[in-house]
């Protein structure tokens, strides 16, 4: 696999990208089915703001290593073993307020993640960060802002969204932890440390919470391993459906 | 009626049709016939229908776009689709209905949306396909409808139309890709077309002799060509398209005519278009099933905001009375 | 369609495209309240482009002025009324 020769900062790059990607994936099959047209809108909007982000870190992670790869090479020649999001973006859609809780917490780890990377040495990915920081606020603003009516709303609204957060609270480890690839960066001066993300995350995720009558499960236990290629079963079913067109014609141009 | 108010019903009626006829639009607040707010509510709801109903065949494929470029065009259209269908649903509620109300007579089908999307899209290349020709087709009606007499809704046509642009350019590119591509790209966009073709002809609705034009439709601008005329148009300018992609339409009787100067074509198959149309097409029962599902499974959603803003507004006039 | 469903109630949506251009009238939203009003109207009525200005009315808010003073010819006569421009009193419910 390409990963075990790549780069830190192009295991970083891809690490960012799939998480995007696969979180896109998972929006875009949402079109049509939202409980208003409005939010049919607002759900493609976040979902093509991630897709963008994906494939202008693709396009850099595919320039850095040197293979002649494509965004779409990376994308759909991939198998799972080789992604490397978070495990957290993989979960489906149960309802809408999973939809909610998945991305609310992408969002409010995005905010303080993008922040930091504003200060990269890479040009492009600072600038990608820069853009990005922008569309994750104003994501936040939507997931956290219905968050709290789903929270406290009606009886019904409150029992799906802390069903949502008690079964995905386990996966967000996953997107906050870090190993030696953010490590060696860090070193190298190529990426600032990473080390206030969880903080700003916890308080994030503490207010929204707080304000909407919502707990987080007692139970400590993390899902990990998602960075290195060890997902959830659901990742399986998401990669062949997204790759099969582009795997079924070997060089066709589209 | 009293007297005085059939005279002043009879002077709105003249100032209406005077306003009409000298091109000034209609807007929310004026005197209108009855006639013609029905009309024009079912008119604009319908096309709102269609768009949003339309989400559902090309959404179909967004999470197997052969690549990344084609799965976020596929995204920001159908997105598009949705807005469209909210500029259209916000002119006809102008009229004074509820969006609500519309959606409940489409559930149970008192209003009706474009037979075109009762087709299932069945490869990659039907999203080209509707682009090319549904799209294409659309446009056509859609250009007359920005001089329509309705002011809300000659103005939601004119913000769609400059959205529209792009769609029927990235249908007909992607059919290009493919015809020019491999030997299945090529078999999936001829396979595409043979599907399509007819159905989107039929868009532009039955023969002029048979269908109820009345001076009524001309006169409120609802409908400033026939359905024959604008479907001459559309053949005219399609069949060009077709043979530069290097494709054959599923047609043998078309032909050039150097005499009239437009393309002679076959017939419709006007039994089938009516089957569909009322009800009997490949997907009319799976496209309702699958709107009415979704609203009923987003109830609880709906219901949550409105609780969460009772609540909201509770606390404030408890905050402003403990002051 | 769960009978008795009430809906979202409607907004006005008007946006000021750039500095020192006024503030124009772009259609409406439905929202249950101001803050998911504004952001409906942002997703669909600007694309999020940025600089943008919003405002948001309930669309029961909009005082409106009949064209033509068509009022002060026709007196007691009720013309028909756009009904989202008028007040329902409470007790009346929902219309």
């Amino acid at each position: 696999m390409a990963t075990t020769t790549a780069t830190p900062l192009v295991t970083f790059l891809l690490r960012i990208a799939d998480d995007n990607l696969v979180l896109a994936q998972r929006l875009g099959a949402l079109l049509a089915r939202m409980p208003e047209l409005e939010e049919d809108i607002a759900v493609a909007n976040v979902c093509l703001d991630h897709l963008g982000q994906a494939r202008s870190l693709y396009a850099r992670a595919a320039e850095l290593e040197g293979l002649g790869r494509t965004e779409d090479d990376l994308a759909m020649l991939r198998d799972e073993r080789a992604f490397l999001n978070a495990t957290l973006v993989e979960m489906p859609d149960v309802d809408f307020a999973h939809t909610i809780v998945r991305q609310f917490f992408v969002d409010a780890y995005q905010v303080p993640f993008y922040g930091v990377l504003c200060g990269a040495a890479d040009p492009v990915l600072a600038g990608v960060a820069e853009k990005a920081v922008k569309e994750a606020r104003y994501h936040l603003r939507r997931s956290s802002t219905w968050v709290v009516r789903l929270g406290d709303g009606t009886e019904e609204s409150h029992a799906r969204v802390q069903a949502a957060v008690d079964l995905l609270w386990r996966y967000t480890g996953d997107l906050l932890a870090t190993d030696e690839v953010e490590a060696t960066l860090a070193a190298e001066g190529a990426v600032p440390a990473l080390d206030d993300v969880r903080g700003a995350f916890d308080a994030t995720v503490h207010t929204v919470l707080a304000e909407a009558t919502l707990t987080l499960p007692t139970d400590p236990y993390q899902r990990l391993g998602g960075r290195v290629g060890v997902h959830t079963e659901h990742l399986g079913h998401l990669l062949p459906e997204m790759q099969r067109l582009y795997r079924s014609h070997p060089g066709a141009r589209w | 009626m009293t007297v005085t108010e059939q005279a002043t019903e009879a002077a709105m009626q003249e100032r209406f049709d005077a306003m009409l006829a000298a091109g000034r639009k209609i807007e929310p607040r004026d005197w209108m016939p009855d006639a013609y707010r029905q009309t024009m509510i079912r008119q604009i709801a319908q096309h709102a229908h269609s768009e949003v109903i339309g989400q559902q065949p090309e959404g179909n494929w967004i999470t197997r776009a052969p690549n990344l470029a084609r799965k976020s065009v596929l995204v920001a259209k159908v997105q598009d689709e949705a807005g469209h269908g909210l500029y259209l649903y916000s002119a006809c509620e102008t009229l004074g209905i509820d969006r609500d109300e519309l959606n409940r007579r489409l559930h149970e089908g008192r209003q009706k949306y474009s037979s075109i999307f009762n087709y299932p899209t069945l490869t990659w290349a039907d999203v080209g396909a509707i682009g090319w020709l549904v799209d294409g087709a659309a446009i056509t009606n859609q250009v007359m409808l920005t001089r329509t007499s309705y002011g809300p809704y000659a103005r939601a046509m004119i913000r769609i139309c400059k959205e529209e642009s792009f769609h029927q350019r990235q249908g007909f590119e992607i059919m290009q890709t493919l015809a020019s591509g491999t030997e299945e790209q090529r078999a999936m966009a001829q396979d595409a077309l043979d599907r399509w073709w007819w159905p989107s002809i039929s868009m532009f609705g039955p023969p002029d002799a048979e269908s109820v034009h009345t001076e009524q439709s001309v006169a409120w601008g609802i409908k400033l060509e026939t359905n024959d005329q604008l479907r001459q148009k559309f053949v005219d300018q399609t069949v060009p398209q077709a043979d530069y992609l290097g494709l054959r339409i599923p047609d043998p009787e078309l032909r050039w005519n150097e005499e009239r100067g437009h393309y002679d074509f076959g017939a419709i198959d006007w039994d089938d278009f009516w089957k569909v149309v009322r009800g009997d097409g490949p997907c009319n029962r799976e496209r309702l099933e699958h709107k009415r599902a979704t609203w009923e499974a987003g109830a609880w959603v709906r219901e949550a905001a409105l609780a969460h803003a009772a609540k909201q507004a509770a606390r404030n006039t408890t905050t402003e009375a403990g002051r | 369609m769960s009978a008795g469903e009430q809906g979202w109630p409607l907004w006005e949506v008007f946006v000021r495209a750039d500095r020192g251009l006024n503030h124009v009238h772009v259609g409406s939203v439905h929202a249950a309240d101001t803050e998911t009003a504004l952001q409906a109207a942002r997703d669909v009525y600007t694309r999020r482009a940025e600089g943008v200005s919003i405002w948001v009315v309930r669309s029961t808010e909009i005082v409106a002025s009949d064209p033509d003073g068509r009022d002060d010819w026709f007196g007691d006569l009720k013309p028909y009324r756009h009904p989202t421009f008028y007040e329902i009193p409470d007790a009346v419910g929902h219309m």
